[in-house]
């Protein structure tokens, strides 16, 4: 079961008038927005909407330009573990993938003991146990993404962010991950996710968050957003996207 | 010599356990693996560092250390002079011709070695690892072992050119060793003394040795790296 370490939760995340530009050209622009705890939430947008952006800000890997970014008792930091981030190419250390796991909890600072304990428990939570000893760089994408999700759920993190996790896999590789998703969210961990990809938004949103070239264009329940976008943007986003 | 074929007596010499040349070979090492060690002890996490920061001055940092690695080692070995001699600021640890002195003139000479090929590592490392070693908080000093670690294959490369470049090199030593025999003579200044004197067999003995050192070591890093590459799963 994931859940928060002590117990109280960083959320909402709250952001305000968030802002960020490189060499003059605007990125994002004041953006205002809260993240609860309820739900799944998708931000969804055009190629170059911002939302991978977005969610570096939230995660603190990126120092908005303008405005604040906090979670419910300060300012967003990265290498907070109470919010983890798996990225669109997973990431994964030159060694093996149970010791991928051990150094991510040896850097929230387990003992020994219980970081083997954990690292076992998430191999086989997510049946991953066969791949422990194999070197994380030469197993296949769908697999390196399913240990970078694994990595990030030893965390226990109460947020996780997702950067277009499944962009680069294929269905078999979509399903495993939207699966690990799912037991994300069942043990109360907060989904905030990317994607270009309307089928698994449709599968996967509580609630959209639509960017249109940097600035926030609507934020809608999914079953609202899916059926009548309030925002033209959205729509015209909508249409163009729905041949399938 | 009674043989007449130097290479037929530096043969016999080797293999007859010569305690004159086993004591200038354990010298040698002794001395060269010491200022191994100390410039890599500095040099990776300082080469990480510098792959990682960014400050003014950094970029004079990088080629200083750069134009260092081809420092000739007589300059080297006479900056330590100065600094060891009796007049020098050093001079009343009374270190010169000592191994002590030789070991420093080595690391001088290997540091900017290991310091240039660990920041070119792990610089390529870090851009590939910077944004998920900072989401786990696993950045500044933290992230040191994390990528010297996993920067290990190509990191023996800096080992190899620091060992190298400290076992041949033979002008530091000389000036600040003063190859004083069964104390401050090494392969090299042994070699440079016996060829001057027309003791060839000597100096070839020891000419096989160094080579064969350096053969064993650089083959042994050679074939650790492909197993270890291997059973690691290094892609490239």
């Amino acid at each position: 079961m994931v859940s928060a370490a002590d117990g109280s939760s960083i959320l909402p995340l709250t952001l305000r008038g968030v802002g960020y530009g490189v060499a003059g050209r605007v990125l994002l622009d004041a953006v205002d927005l809260e993240i609860g705890p309820e739900g799944r939430t998708l931000i969804l947008g055009a190629n170059g909407a911002g939302k991978s952006l977005l969610l570096r800000l939230c995660h603190g890997l990126l120092q908005p330009g303008a405005g604040s970014i906090r979670w419910s008792d300060g300012p967003t930091r990265a290498g907070d573990p109470r919010h983890a981030m798996v990225f669109q190419r997973p990431i994964l250390l030159r060694r093996s993938a149970r010791a991928n796991i051990l150094h991510a909890l040896a850097m929230i600072g387990l003992p020994a003991a219980e970081r083997r304990y954990r690292a076992e428990e998430t191999l086989a939570r997510f049946g991953l146990g066969a791949l422990a000893e194999r070197p994380a760089r030469v197993l296949s994408g769908g697999e390196q993404q399913r240990l970078a999700m694994a990595r990030a759920w030893s965390l226990r993190p109460q947020v996780l962010f997702l950067d277009e996790p499944t962009a680069a896999l294929d269905p078999a590789g979509t399903r495993a991950v939207e699966e690990m998703i799912a037991a994300f969210a069942e043990g109360g961990t907060k989904i905030v996710m990317t994607t270009h990809d309307l089928a698994q938004a449709r599968r996967l949103a509580d609630e959209v968050v639509f960017l249109h070239q940097g600035r926030l264009a609507e934020r809608t329940g999914a079953a609202e957003f899916f059926d009548m976008p309030a925002s033209t943007p959205a729509r015209s986003f909508l249409k163009g996207e729905l041949p399938w | 010599m009674s043989e007449s074929n130097p290479f037929v007596a530096a043969w016999l010499l080797i293999v007859s356990g010569d305690p004159t040349l086993a004591g200038i070979v354990a010298l040698s090492l002794r001395v060269t693996l010491s200022a191994l060690a100390i410039a890599l002890v500095i040099g990776l996490p300082g080469g990480a560092f510098l792959a990682m920061s960014r400050f003014p001055g950094r970029g004079l940092l990088v080629i200083g250390c750069n134009a260092l690695m081809g420092l000739p080692p007589v300059v080297a070995g006479l900056a330590i002079y100065l600094l060891l001699s009796r007049a020098g600021p050093l001079g009343p640890l009374g270190l010169l011709f000592t191994p002590s002195a030789m070991v420093m003139a080595q690391t001088v000479l290997i540091l900017p070695i290991v310091l240039s090929l660990s920041r070119q590592v792990v610089e390529d490392l870090w851009s590939e690892y910077e944004e998920q070693l900072r989401s786990l908080g696993c950045s500044g000093a933290r992230a040191i072992p994390t990528l010297l670690w996993d920067g290990r294959f190509s990191l023996v490369t800096a080992v190899l050119a620091g060992f190298g470049r400290a076992s041949a090199e033979v002008g530091a030593v000389l000036i600040v060793g003063g190859n004083i025999a069964g104390h401050t003579r090494t392969i090299t200044t042994a070699i440079a003394l016996e060829t001057a004197k027309g003791e060839l067999a000597l100096a070839l003995g020891l000419g096989i040795i160094l080579l064969g050192l350096t053969l064993v070591l650089n083959g042994g890093a050679y074939l650790m790296g492909q197993y270890a590459r291997r059973s690691a799963g290094q892609p490239w």
